[in-house]
């Protein structure tokens, strides 16, 4: 016996057009290199989350925010990570595309990844397999990329965490980890 | 009624036991299991520390053996057999014979139960693998009715444990080799059903298909839900008929048939998905926690929650209702 979805899908927000438009005029160098540190920071914290990644420890990565106007290149780089933004679609060997709400929700385990595909919310393409063994190490690492990035902020880290507990409340987008019964 | 929840990686197992699973099952990183997907699972210091955690807080953690080893190359299982022990596992979930005959004659002690992989659908089975490899528990396969499960736990003394969420096997578990035709790899002896590997999704303008081993075995509209590209789930052609031969794209959800698989004399309530990430886990086991603590309390069963959870966004009693097809 079949039943209809009784319970609709929550709407993912979308990242606003103007400050999207806005990233376009951004030199993307800069952002990168600063990336690539927070990256590295997250390898020496969660060592697991690069080993889960087993034989894809050097598989590139295209995390494609669908409303952003770049992409995200990671390549895990046995455990020493590089992250690379770019114009355009990437070069990698598995993308994962959603809007940029989702693809934080899943590293913040607010969101279930099987569930967002379904739902197509977010689209898998080339070796699944990498996508998934990355998805996986990910979803055990229980990131907060919050946190990871306030280690870099010194003395303005307090004051950071309130304005992104605010913004997280405000905009409903997962921007810190999530407290167990707050998941979605 | 016990529930038993599933458990692909530690944070999992953290968030089962956190949300209120009784029991949690898991496996070994290797092919001695049959979710051997990429990046999941625990190497043996994980599962230590995991069954701390949840010895810890009383729950207890089954693990999964439930491929059937290579004759001539048995080392692998024999070795996790062991070293399941000795990490302190409650139990384990094996389904080969000469697996569970290595297990009765060299850990005795090592609770034994039978897995879904064993597709013992009658008492007969039942009760032969109790007398003779001393299994306490069944896993009973997706495919019997209420009605055939009361049939079997009339005739037998062991503890039946059934299947109530998420991904519905409609074959004789164990014994499905489709997923090998197109792969050329099978639940049974590599532990995975279409192989991540051997998986590919193409989006064109919304139109998104679901391949398994270069064959299309899915294409939706934009719009529509996403299905896995499983065999037995998949849209064929035969003659001039187009559509889905054994089962649609959906889960198995028997939330509301919890009181009568009580009274069908059920002891546990397994929910299916290792491979699924820390959300769905603590979203499906709070759920069946407080339908299971409902039950006991004399409560109504609350409305569940979980339908955008279900493959195909859909959900079924699957043949506990025999409407199933």
């Amino acid at each position: 016996m079949e039943c209809p979805l009784s319970h609709p899908i929550p709407q993912i927000p979308q990242f606003p057009v103007a400050l999207a438009a806005l990233l376009r005029a951004v030199p993307l160098a800069p952002l990168s290199v600063s990336l690539t540190a927070v990256s590295r920071s997250i390898a020496r914290r969660h060592p697991g989350l690069f080993r889960r990644l087993g034989p894809y420890s050097q598989t590139v990565f295209v995390l494609d925010p669908t409303d952003l106007p770049l992409v995200i290149l990671l390549d895990p780089n046995d455990g020493v990570p590089r992250v690379t933004l770019a114009r355009g679609r990437g070069e990698g060997a598995a993308r994962i595309a959603g809007p940029l709400a989702a693809l934080l929700g899943l590293v913040h385990g607010a969101f279930d990844g099987d569930a967002l595909f379904f739902s197509r919310d977010l689209v898998i393409e080339g070796d699944t397999s990498a996508a998934l063994a990355l998805r996986n190490a990910v979803d055990d690492a229980e990131l907060d990329l919050s946190l990871e990035i306030s280690r870099f902020c010194g003395p303005m880290k307090g004051p950071l965490q309130r304005v992104i507990m605010l913004l997280e409340r405000h905009c409903g987008v997962s921007l810190t980890r999530a407290a167990e019964g707050a998941i979605r | 009624m016990e529930i038993v929840c599933p458990a692909g990686t530690p944070a999992s197992l953290r968030a089962a036991v956190t949300a209120g699973a009784h029991t949690v099952y898991c496996g070994f990183a290797d092919e001695t299991n049959a979710r051997n997907f990429p990046g999941l699972n625990f190497d043996r210091a994980e599962m230590r520390d995991g069954i701390a955690f949840a010895h810890d807080r009383g729950t207890k953690v089954l693990i999964a053996i439930n491929t059937f080893p290579r004759a001539g190359d048995e080392t692998p299982w024999h070795r996790a057999v062991a070293d399941a022990e000795s990490c302190g596992a409650d139990a384990v979930i094996l389904a080969d014979l000469g697996l569970l005959d290595h297990a009765a004659r060299n850990h005795p002690r090592l609770r034994r139960h039978l897995s879904v992989q064993a597709a013992a659908a009658n008492a007969d089975a039942v009760n032969f693998y109790a007398e003779s490899f001393g299994v306490k528990r069944v896993v009973l396969p997706r495919v019997l009715s209420v009605q055939e499960i009361a049939a079997i736990n009339a005739e037998t003394e062991v503890e039946t444990e059934v299947f109530v969420y998420g991904g519905l096997c409609v074959m004789a578990e164990g014994r499905c080799s489709l997923s090998s035709y197109a792969t050329g790899r099978s639940p049974n002896m590599n532990g995975v059903c279409s192989p991540a590997s051997h998986v590919e999704y193409h989006d064109e303008n919304g139109v998104l298909d679901a391949r398994l081993g270069g064959y299309t075995i899915h294409r939706v509209q934009k719009d529509e839900p996403a299905p896995y590209p499983t065999l037995c789930k998949g849209c064929f052609s035969a003659g001039e008929k187009t559509g889905h031969l054994f089962e649609d794209p959906v889960s198995l959800n028997a939330e509301q048939l919890i009181p009568q698989l009580q009274k069908a004399g059920v002891t546990a309530l397994k929910i299916e998905g290792r491979q699924r990430s820390r959300s769905y886990v603590a979203q499906v086991v709070g759920n069946f926690r407080a339908a299971v603590d409902a039950l006991e309390a004399g409560r109504p069963m609350p409305e569940g929650m979980l339908a955008r959870l279900s493959e195909g966004q859909a959900m079924t009693t699957g043949a506990y209702k025999k409407t199933w097809r």
